[in-house]
């Protein structure tokens, strides 16, 4: 006991050093683009006063609110096929393990997570030009398009989500269910999904943020006329750093905030109650 | 007699009604899933395989296809290997493969390097800090990516905030340029891929049994020495899952060289976009991106490995 208590006490000063330098990586880049956003001038760099100025010339930006509104409606349906998608591939992968599939699923769906977007958004490209050849579907790309692209690179982030959740959870009550008479779907329903409940929220809530962050798959596979939120924010950003991106960051991080709070406190309420 | 025996082949006939029925269900939640990647995610890379093989052309979509009629009605298939031999015999390419590897493999070391430390302090820390510190992590995840590279340009440029910080100390008295060089693609890449590092470590370093290290301690073990041989090694499936999962999507990053980088700082993602929005040459971008898939081949059953081996010791 006596060396374990000694290793600690040596190992710590300089860890939580590193630890603390760790963070102040992650967080000072986001700090200096919220100080900035309130900054009166022009270039971001001079510090020229408190002004709320881009926060109101954000909320004028025409285009930029229509591409907010069509990546925030997009995000939203992606994520939610995603979901079922991402539910019943993480069901065959834990409770269906011997179904025929099932390997091949399980590479299918570890290989998007990695995949560099570029091929991915290429690829795509690439088949919808010839579906649209071969059946005449799709005949456009735009929003239609985007929204699958989407749910393929989230089905397999929920996957995972969703996964862990199941194998963590004991399979007995189901099998007790069915046991007692009731339809697979049955227990489904009234068993399972209550209990993996937490983790599809969790899932549609990264594949809504990863959905609306996509710049290089939206870039491949979008047609004229469906300009998602970060193909405005890159041709603005290319020109150089401005003021009204620093106002929308900070706009993104305080509702990332919100709800990461908020769902932390519930998930403490209920380890609490547990 | 009779009774009995249809009651039998009555059981049987509606156990095997269920049993078709829960196959049925089966196959619907396997199949559905399954269809949708097959169709949108291993079926496109024949596509990319199939254009990288064709002859650019002047139309839209700008490329020729396999079979072709000519007018005196001669169908003939065309397979064309030269994309392929023009990666071969431009030194571009490979320099573009070059740079993307540099690049790829320097910012993973530099994630270990930040993220082990990290990882091991928070699998270190009292439990109930642990979960909150892995969240402080997580965050900036959520937060968007193209924002989060984009807050290094106001930090890296030539009047930038860190060299108008260094000015203002006095440190130096010529602004330094970082901004659209390789340094400054080093910076940004381990920034925003740190946390995939940290999260299959920590996995890894959370689970590693104290009472090991304090075995090895009362026999006298420095704490050196209790790392290179216990620690290191427990945490070694961490290090590889964690490695794989920021080196195999940086040798393809695009929007990283693009918004910090320089002309020094050539790599595959930008040079497969640059083909393939401004030249408008398909063909090439196509046979870039098989090209980058096959490379990346060997990491991915890295990755599949160890990412098992992660997961089992949880």
């Amino acid at each position: 006991m006596s060396g374990a208590s000694k290793h600690k006490r040596r190992a710590f000063p300089w860890l939580w050093t590193a630890l603390a330098f760790g963070y102040v990586f992650l967080y000072a880049p986001i700090l200096s683009l919220i100080v900035y956003s309130f900054n009166e001038s022009r270039l971001v760099t001079v510090w020229a006063g408190f002004s709320t100025r881009w926060y109101g010339e954000l909320f004028r930006n025409e285009q930029l609110l229509s591409a907010a509104w069509l990546s925030i409606k997009v995000a939203a349906i992606a994520a939610t096929i995603a979901v079922v998608l991402g539910t019943l591939a993480a069901m065959t992968l834990v409770r269906f393990r011997r179904q025929w599939g099932a390997r091949s699923m399980g590479i299918m769906v570890a290989a998007p997570l990695v995949m560099p977007e570029i091929i991915l958004g290429l690829s795509l490209l690439l088949l919808f030009m010839s579906m649209a050849d071969l059946i005449g579907w799709p005949a456009s790309r735009g929003q239609g398009t985007i929204i699958m692209a989407h749910v393929t690179f989230c089905m397999a982030y929920v996957t995972v989500v969703v996964q862990s959740r199941l194998a963590y959870m004991d399979a007995s009550l189901e099998e007790a269910a069915m046991d007692l008479g009731a339809r697979p779907l049955k227990v489904f329903f009234t068993i399972t999904l209550p209990m993996i409940a937490p983790s599809l929220v969790a899932g549609w809530l990264l594949a809504f943020t990863l959905s609306m962050d996509d710049l290089v798959v939206a870039s491949f596979v979008s047609g004229p006329g469906a300009t998602t939120l970060p193909m405005v924010v890159y041709s603005s950003v290319r020109l150089g750093v401005s003021p009204q991106i620093n106002a929308l960051a900070t706009i993104i991080i305080a509702i990332v905030v919100v709800a990461v709070s908020v769902a932390g406190y519930l998930m403490y309420r209920q380890g609490k109650q547990q | 007699m009779t009774g009995y025996s249809g009651g039998v082949t009555g059981t049987l006939t509606s156990l095997w009604a269920n049993l078709r029925r829960i196959r049925a269900g089966r196959w619907l939640v396997t199949g559905i899933p399954w269809l949708w990647l097959v169709i949108f995610f291993c079926l496109p890379f024949l596509f990319i395989l199939k254009i990288s093989l064709s002859e650019p052309a002047l139309a839209q979509p700008p490329y020729l296809g396999w079979i072709r009629e000519s007018a005196d009605g001669l169908v003939s298939i065309v397979v064309n290997f030269g994309n392929y031999w023009l990666l071969w015999e431009d030194t571009l390419y490979a320099s573009a493969l070059l740079g993307s590897l540099k690049v790829a493999s320097v910012s993973t070391i530099l994630c270990l390097l930040i993220g082990y430390p990290m990882a091991y302090a928070i699998a270190r820390a009292p439990t109930h800090l642990r979960m909150p510190l892995l969240m402080l992590v997580i965050l900036p995840f959520w937060t968007s990516f193209l924002i989060r590279v984009y807050a290094w340009m106001g930090i890296l440029n030539t009047n930038g905030i860190l060299n108008n910080a260094l000015l203002w100390l006095g440190v130096i008295d010529q602004p330094l340029e970082i901004m659209h060089t390789s340094l400054a693609v080093y910076i940004g890449v381990t920034y925003a891929y740190l946390p995939f590092m940290i999260l299959p470590l920590y996995a890894t370093l959370s689970r590693l049994d104290p009472a090991l290290l304090e075995a090895a301690a009362d026999l006298g073990a420095r704490p050196a020495r209790q790392f290179v041989t216990i620690t290191w090694p427990q945490s070694l499936p961490g290090v590889i899952a964690g490695a794989m999962l920021v080196f195999i999507p940086v040798m393809g990053e695009f929007v990283i060289p693009d918004l910090l980088g320089g002309p020094d700082s050539l790599m595959l993602g930008k040079l497969m976009w640059t083909e393939f929005f401004n030249n408008r040459d398909w063909p090439v971008a196509s046979a870039l991106a098989a090209v980058l898939l096959v490379v990346l081949i060997i990491p991915f059953l890295l990755l599949r490995r160890y990412e098992a081996r992660v997961e089992e010791a949880v």
